[in-house]
């Protein structure tokens, strides 16, 4: 039925378009008017997305539901886009995201609601767009072009340092993104071409696949963020308004690890190989480092936004052990674990750290302050709420039954396969991850009641109880059933790692 | 009977000899005019601009025309960016408009000086000999010198024309010395016949100091450091529609002497123009991007932002190739777009006894209209060279020209200074969205300003989205043949 329908130019231009019609909507000053449109195009897009998921063919690793027509005809650019297993996750992820957030800014949004509601529309169209393009050149527009709506939302709506957070937050993934622009176009001498399908055929040197590594590296690194490029990201974090958050947390950081697993390890096979010590490095880094700086954390955000780095940290590291596992069991299923252990945490890590934000937003609408310091015993006055941060909070350490433990668990494995140092480090993370976040969750939730502001709050209106308990049934529903986002990836990743252990030069 | 010469084929240059009769026939009906009545010279201006268009488009068939003894040439590139020169000069003088009138500045002599400006243009975008380049660059820069001291009463203008001036015409002997240089070593003035002749001989001293000095002159018309010191100062003294002027279209001529002179006339001499326009590549980005950020007038910020792009435009000349000439020719097309959007919307927040040119006059522009808010965050962008507006793919062509010849250091240094010049856009732009505005007064233009104005902002991102025609002109006009 759906045969010939460009679901995924729907998926990208519907938002967008979306966006210009909420901006033509907010002219008129009908608050609601622009609150609907923004809702009903949101909801569209993401019923536009479910086909991807359904009528998929989990037995083919190839591109599906292509699209190609030439675009920029001079340089022979495409308009060239596609999915595979590893692409429609993400996809969904970011158009059930942005529902949420467009729900979640309902009332809260005062300030140019419809220019709020419009960066996130035309934001969400820009990121499908990252994730389904097949042309180097189209990925790298989508990819920079993202950066000007969420700019944007950061410094109209965000926190009192706002316009240093979001300044820095720009140059510093505008400086790492020009040098995959760099790589982008050195690729094409070596190839001729801008199809990344093209780049995957391609042989080319060792000293040319190290310099490209490099320059992939430092555009994917400010992404994910790796340490130490990762420090735009509390600020960012901090300061954003709540929606901007989640989607900064939940779907942005991904971009940076889906170009690891799109471009680097296909690509630059050989490079990946033996620089595979250096990113492993810097992830355990993340994992360790950065949980225990999370530890001392007083700002409820900041803590939040280093627990991120620390499980995007898992991601990086169960995508380069491959090689590792590769040298000491000699097949390609167990490096499987690995890297679909990564790709199941970055799928519940959109969610959990989504949903924290929504949480701490949550508190935050009602406080005014992010401190942890100024909180004690909220269970008593917002029972329904303390329960399902509670969990979210379980989540986010990797309590069998949530989502969070399925792609933790893994990467650990994978990585004991890998060399038992790896393992123990990452294993490590589990402690820390729950030092932090009990922690946390017993200064703020539990207790007794610490002073007058506490006593006064309010539990969970309908409109938080619908996006904090979608997300509580997702959260659930992938960790005690993980089959189906598994089987969607399978192939892929076999494919993927069938090429990622042939050498290319 | 013979007449002891031949006569040349007007028609080839019918475009030219049309601009000069109109601006001769304004400069006359301006003489009867009242102030008043005033706008019909305005109007006449704008219909000799037009009538041009149309004759450049009937002239536009065949391909590349030889007259006035292969000293005049009509090719694609001429006609193409002929046809930009009309477009943006129109539109100068549309935003122009109301500027000069409440600044009693509108007198024929801007009109007059304009047309014949385009002319200077035309043929200097047509030359096809050292004395063609040197005629057309001279009646350009003396209409040019005369409209920045239009402001007779501003101490700011006058200085500006001096320094202009001075500057100016010591660039031009210098250009001129460098030009009998090549004579004295090659005997000729035509540039056909000059390609023949150096390609002959060997790499000759006397060529080598005279490629050297005509690159000064050109490095001083585009405005490349080290010979960018005019700049922010005439940039920052003139009176704002004159600004939009000298920051717009000379740049296309200036564009289009370089290739007429590098890439036809000294073609053969790449390997020593390639070092020095490296030089003058690498510094102009660095020092137009850094020292931008210093600035708090945003005519002098827009000045630096010139040169830093006059860097870019230079990495594709200096690579020598077809692809690198027809970058360079869409990128100063794109920035000639973008520079007549970014003045023009300085002219726009100007009114009566008011210059809106500092930084803090953007201050909440947002809430004052957040239309022409969105307008200037488009150039902005567009001038950083983020997509999806079409300044990334001019950045884009002028990177693969570069990297494409495996010069990829520059490439590197050169996305490197856009990162670092990203930041005085984005300041322009915090104080539009993010910082609340000091001054409500609504914004007075007219209704054609605000037109015009929407459709060039828009045109930038709609060129973003779809750049592969625009680039297919350049590519046509410039790419192959070199």
């Amino acid at each position: 039925m759906l045969a010939g329908v460009p679901l995924l130019s729907l998926a990208i231009w519907l938002p967008i378009i979306g966006g210009v019609a909420v901006l033509f909507a907010g002219a008129r000053e009908n608050q609601n008017a622009v609150r609907w449109t923004a809702l009903i195009f949101a909801v569209v897009t993401f019923i536009f997305t479910i086909p991807l998921f359904t009528d998929f063919d989990r037995s083919s690793y190839s591109m599906q539901f292509v699209e190609n027509v030439p675009w920029i005809t001079p340089f022979n650019i495409n308009y060239h886009l596609g999915v595979d297993g590893i692409s429609v996750p993400l996809i969904l992820l970011t158009s059930l995201m942005t529902v949420l957030v467009i729900i979640a800014g309902w009332e809260v949004i005062q300030y140019k609601l419809a220019q709020y509601m419009a960066a996130f529309l035309i934001m969400e169209g820009l990121m499908i767009g990252v994730f389904c393009a097949l042309d180097a050149i189209l990925f790298y527009v989508f990819w920079e072009g993202m950066l000007i709506p969420m700019f944007l939302i950061i410094g109209m709506w965000g926190g009192p340092r706002r316009v240093y957070a979001t300044i820095k937050f720009f140059l510093y993934t505008f400086l790492g993104s020009v040098f995959l622009l760099v790589a982008i176009l050195y690729l094409r001498i070596q190839t001729g071409s801008f199809n990344i399908l093209e780049y995957y055929d391609a042989s080319i040197g060792l000293t040319a696949q190290i310099l490209i590594f490099f320059a992939f590296l430092i555009a994917f690194a400010v992404k994910v963020p790796m340490w130490p490029v990762h420090t735009w990201l509390p600020d960012a974090h901090v300061e954003a308004p709540t929606g901007g958050s989640v989607i900064l947390a939940a779907i942005m950081l991904k971009m940076g690890a889906y170009g690891f697993v799109r471009y680097t390890l296909p690509i630059v096979p050989d490079a990946s190989h033996s620089l595979d010590w250096l990113i492993i490095t810097l992830s355990l880094v993340a994992v360790v480092y950065i949980a225990m700086v999370a530890l001392v954390q007083e700002d409820l955000k900041k803590l939040v936004a280093y627990s991120s780095i620390s499980h995007m940290g898992f991601v990086t590291l169960g995508f380069f052990i491959v090689f590792s596992i590769f040298d000491t069991t000699g097949n390609t299923d167990d490096a499987a674990l690995g890297v679909e252990g990564a790709l199941v945490q970055m799928i519940s890590h959109g969610f959990v750290s989504g949903a924290l934000f929504l949480c701490v937003g949550v508190i935050y609408d009602r406080m005014h302050t992010r401190q942890i310091g100024d909180y004690g015993g909220v269970v008593n006055t917002m029972p329904v709420f303390a329960s399902l941060m509670v969990i979210f909070a379980l989540a986010n350490v990797g309590l069998p039954g949530t989502s969070g433990f399925v792609g933790e668990f893994m990467v650990i494995l994978g990585s004991f396969k890998a060399n038992f140092w790896f393992g123990l480090l990452a294993a490590t993370s589990l402690i820390l991850g729950a030092a932090y976040t009990l922690w946390m969750i017993k200064r703020v939730v539990f207790g007794k009641v610490a002073n007058d502001n506490v006593a006064a709050l309010t539990d969970l209106n309908r409109r938080e109880t619908l996006v904090l308990g979608t997300l509580i049934g997702l959260v659930l529903v992938v960790g005690l059933w993980p089959a189906p986002l598994i089987d969607i990836m399978q192939a892929s990743v076999q494919h993927l790692l069938e090429e990622v252990v042939k050498s290319k030069i | 009977m013979d007449l002891g010469f031949e006569l040349p084929n007007f028609m080839t240059a019918l475009p030219e000899i049309f601009v000069l009769v109109m601006a001769c026939v304004v400069l006359i009906v301006d003489l009867y005019l009242t102030d008043q009545r005033r706008t019909i010279t305005y109007h006449l201006s704008l219909a000799t601009l037009t009538g041009a268009a149309l004759l450049t488009v009937l002239t536009s068939g065949g391909g590349a025309a030889l007259t006035f003894s292969d000293t005049f040439i009509n090719d694609n590139m001429a006609r193409v960016l002929k046809l930009f020169i009309y477009l943006i000069t129109a539109v100068v003088f549309v935003y122009s408009r109301d500027y000069l009138v409440e600044r009693q500045l509108f007198k024929g002599e801007y009109f007059v000086l304009g047309l014949f400006g385009v002319l200077g243009m035309m043929v200097m975008v047509s030359a096809h000999s050292f004395l063609t380049v040197y005629l057309g660059l001279e009646l350009l820069s003396l209409c040019l010198y005369a409209m920045v001291a239009l402001q007779r009463d501003s101490v700011n203008a006058s200085e500006a024309a001096m320094k202009y001036f001075v500057l100016g015409a010591l660039s031009s002997g210098i250009l001129l010395y460098g030009m009998s240089m090549f004579y004295g070593a090659t005997g000729t003035l035509d540039l056909s016949a000059l390609r023949g002749a150096i390609a002959g001989s060997s790499h000759n001293l006397v060529l080598v100091f005279g490629v050297a000095f005509i690159i000064v002159g050109l490095a001083f018309k585009l405005g490349a450091v080290p010979f960018h010191m005019w700049i922010p100062d005439v940039y920052h003294g003139a009176p704002t529609s004159v600004t939009l002027y000298i920051s717009t279209v000379p740049k296309i001529a200036a564009f289009a002497m370089t290739i007429r002179l590098l890439a036809d006339g000294m073609q053969g001499l790449h390997d020593q123009w390639q070092h020095m326009l490296v030089i003058l590549a690498v510094l102009s980005m660095i020092i137009g991007n850094i020292v931008a950020i210093a600035q708090s007038n945003i005519k002098r910020m827009l000045a630096y932002s010139t040169i830093a792009h006059v860097g870019f435009l230079l990495l594709g000349v200096l690579t020598g190739t077809g692809e690198g000439y027809a970058a360079s020719m869409f990128y100063v097309i794109v920035y000639a777009l973008m520079s007549m959007g970014g003045f023009g919307m300085i002219i726009l927040l100007s009114r009566a006894g008011f210059e809106a040119d500092r930084l803090e006059d953007f201050k909440g522009l947002n809430q004052r209209s957040p239309w022409f808010a969105a307008m200037m965050l488009i150039l902005m962008f567009s001038m950083a060279g983020v997509p999806p507006t079409v300044g990334f793919y001019a950045k884009l062509s002028v990177l693969k020209a570069v990297i494409d010849v495996h010069m990829v250091w520059i490439a590197v240094i050169a996305v490197i200074m856009s990162v670092i010049g990203a930041y005085y856009y984005l300041r322009v732009i915090k104080l539009m969205y993010f910082d609340a505005a000091e001054d409500s007064t609504p914004l007075q233009a007219s209704a054609d300003m605000r037109l015009v104005m929407s459709a060039n902002g828009l045109a930038i991102l709609l060129l973003g989205i779809l750049p592969g025609p625009l680039m297919g002109v350049c590519a046509v006009a410039l790419g192959a043949g070199h």
